[in-house]
């Protein structure tokens, strides 16, 4: 006789359903959504936090890297918004941007949009409830069994809805925006959309921002979802810079992208100075002769944890998907790369192929690479690789008889091989941006040990 | 000036080099001959500080200094040079941005000024004309994908930049096609000045009826074990080795 096992619920899962019972009467949306909420909340509490014998999660054990819940994030006071205003003046911050703040989207922060792109916050859109639009918010796809993004819609604050209009074609990014206000630690439960009309063209450029007040309280738990659709011909090249979460933070990133025909996606993504990260992308070919680029670089230090989980169905023929990832990892950082290409009976001339390599600087890092094909096509091209290793010693000797000190060459050696994926962006500005932020790394990292120490 | 005295090293227990002793003064082009696996290689990369090799006993000293308790980037500063017998490929690391590292490297290691941009691209353009080293080559990743000879010449170029006091050639006669082998030639000889020492490690007499030695060591079994004028590299082409390799094994 089996006896079921009821695992007791953790203290964040107790936490979470206090809050869910508490907001639920609050947060936006009308009768429809309201269900919406209450099923998803039933989906998570079924299985709780992902833990390390839910497969997809085994390499982050959320049930035991995240003790504890923090209280739900309230939308931004008016003193807030002004103070941002004026940061974002003083800094000249970036053009046609979107501001999320603290999840809460904040037309007033955001400014320069173009022609051609319809813009409006997730609250607003969940209260109308045009249909077209719930539908795709809530269509979860490969992403269904996941207790986090279940946890998201049950949750959701706000966000922002972004629709370009049919063969708009806009060359400049747009930024979208993450910024951390909250003068204490809270969670964020944002869930934004982007349908990229047929023919049309977008480049997406998220970053994150800590507010000056906010600075000593970057330890806050972020759980956002992306929901993309690339109507026919449509094509999105999108990055994502996923920094300045302190440790004890936790950033959860779900991405759910469905393509259509003779579409085009770019995805790349720098992960650095974070405490707990987990990116995952559900991507499904719909439509037949499309491709997807995604790409990534985590550098890591400390006690830091980032995980790159990816799930790529070819539901459609004759798609080609490219997934290359690399990590650099020093101190006692973990890396986890899945990625797992699905290949759906009928989707024949499949072109999948996904690489993973990790350079592990210290004794004490850890990866953690899965690589996994599911076939069920004949006629198929899909391949994997992985690597893990330290640097190259004869290519470090070879540059030190050239007179580079051991530290520069390192540091050239890692550039290197973090830069390859950089450069393969596609936009000069956001190449010299993102290469300046991996500079920065590798310049704290070559930092005294005591001086690292105290920013860990 | 490069004097090695009673050089003693060994790896993992296996005797490479033993008590070997040479001098190469200013000024002097010495030919290292011998046959494979006499520890010529092992020699240059000795010099140049590889970690790989346990130093029984010895000493290396450069222009009158030990230099083997230094780090290999400061014995670079210090003037020497090593050219690989095979260049390491460093993709990713455009080559003009690592000419720029490592010269701007020295430099400061020296107590000099960084190079200007225009001042570096100058003596780039100079020395990389002379060598038949185009500007498509100085933008791709150093070494990735060059050819043998590319690979060679782009060592020249960095010896010619670098300026080194004293510089061991490793077999970069090796791998190259008649033009190729004059044009590295002709590298080297513009080099030669009576403040700068050459060690020139080869298998094959021809390199040094372009680059003439002014002598000729014979290494075997980890030490030097004859030495000469360049007429010792002519009679080494007739003869072959065995004569040294016997010789040797017997004492």
């Amino acid at each position: 006789m089996n006896a079921d096992i009821i695992p007791a619920r953790t203290p964040a899962e107790i936490f979470l359903a206090d809050a869910f019972n508490a907001s639920r009467g609050r947060l936006p949306g009308n009768t429809k959504v309201a269900k919406w909420r209450a099923d998803s909340f039933g989906v998570f509490s079924a299985s709780g936090l992902p833990h390390r014998r839910v497969e997809a999660w085994h390499y982050t054990d959320l049930r035991a890297l995240m003790r504890d819940a923090l209280p739900l994030a309230m939308a931004p006071s008016p003193e807030t918004i002004d103070e941002l205003r004026k940061e974002f003046a003083a800094a000249g911050a970036l053009v046609r941007r979107l501001v999320l703040v603290d999840g809460f989207f904040v037309p007033e922060l955001s400014s320069g949009l173009p022609q051609g792109i319809n813009v409006r916050s997730l609250a607003s859109v969940l209260s109308e409830g045009r249909p077209d639009l719930i539908a795709l918010l809530s269509s979860q796809g490969l992403a269904a069994q996941d207790s986090i993004v279940s946890l998201n819609a049950a949750l959701m604050q706000d966000g922002v809805v972004i629709e370009v209009a049919p063969s708009t074609l806009i060359a400049e990014p747009v930024n979208l925006i993450h910024v951390t206000a909250s003068p204490a630690p809270t969670a964020h439960f944002s869930r934004s959309a982007l349908i990229v009309g047929a023919g049309a063209s977008l480049r997406l450029a998220e970053s994150m921002h800590v507010a000056n007040r906010a600075e000593s309280v970057r330890a806050g738990q972020a759980n956002a979802c992306l929901i993309v659709s690339l109507d026919n011909g449509a094509k999105l090249a999108h990055t994502a810079m996923v920094m300045g979460t302190a440790p004890g933070g936790v950033r959860l990133e779900s991405v759910m992208v469905r393509i259509g025909a003779r579409a085009k996606f770019d995805s790349f993504a720098l992960v650095a100075g974070i405490g707990l990260v987990r990116r995952q992308m559900f991507m499904r070919f719909d439509g037949a002769e499309s491709e997807a680029l995604l790409s990534g670089v985590s550098l890591l230090g400390g006690r830091e944890h980032a995980d790159t989980t990816l799930l790529v169905e070819h539901a459609a023929p004759g798609c080609v998907s490219r997934e290359t990832f690399k990590y650099i990892l020093d101190d006692e950082a973990t890396g986890v790369f899945q990625g797992k290409i699905r290949v759906a009976p009928g989707a024949q001339k499949t072109d999948g192929k996904m690489l993973c390599k990790a350079l592990l600087l210290s004794n004490f890092a850890a990866m953690n690479s899965k690589p996994e094909l599911e076939i069920f096509s004949d006629d198929v091209a899909c391949g994997h690789g992985a690597t893990c290793g330290g640097l190259d010693l004869d290519q470090l000797f070879y540059l030190q008889t050239r007179g580079l000190p051991f530290a520069q060459a390192e540091a050239l050696l890692l550039e290197a091989f973090a830069g390859e994926l950089v450069d393969g962006i596609g936009h000069q500005g956001l190449i010299k941006v993102f290469r300046r932020e991996v500079s920065a790394w590798l310049s704290t990292r070559n930092r005294p040990a005591a001086a690292r120490a105290a920013i860990a | 000036m490069l004097e090695i005295k009673n050089l003693n090293v060994s790896i993992g227990g296996r005797t490479l080099l033993d008590d070997l002793d040479l001098i190469v003064r200013d000024g002097e082009v010495a030919a290292l001959m011998g046959p494979n696996g006499s520890g010529k290689s092992t020699l240059s990369y000795v010099i140049a500080g590889r970690k790989d090799y346990t130093i029984e006993t010895g000493e290396i000293l450069l222009n009158g200094e030990s230099i083997l308790n230094l780090e290999p980037d400061a014995r670079a500063a210090k003037g020497l040079f090593l050219a690989f017998q095979y260049p390491t490929e460093i993709p990713g690391v455009a080559t003009l941005t690592f000419l720029k590292a490592a010269l701007n490297a020295q430099r400061k290691q020296r107590g000099q000024q960084e190079l200007s941009t225009p001042d570096f691209m100058k003596r780039v353009r100079t020395s990389a004309g002379k060598l038949k080293i185009n500007q498509d080559m100085l933008k791709r990743a150093l070494n990735a994908g060059f050819s043998g000879g590319e690979k060679k010449r782009m060592e020249i170029l960095q010896m010619a930049l670098l300026e080194p006091s004293f510089a061991v050639l490793d077999e970069t006669d090796s791998g190259l096609d008649i033009d190729a082998l004059h044009v590295v030639a002709d590298g080297v000889n513009a080099l030669r000045s009576p403040r700068r020492g050459f060690l020139v490690i080869t298998h094959y007499q021809r390199v040094l009826d372009h680059v003439v030695p002014d002598r000729v060591h014979v290494m075997a079994q980890g030490r030097i074990v004859r030495s000469g004028g360049k007429e010792l590299a002519v009679e080494l082409e007739k003869n072959g080795y065995r004569d040294y390799v016997v010789e040797s094994a017997v004492a």
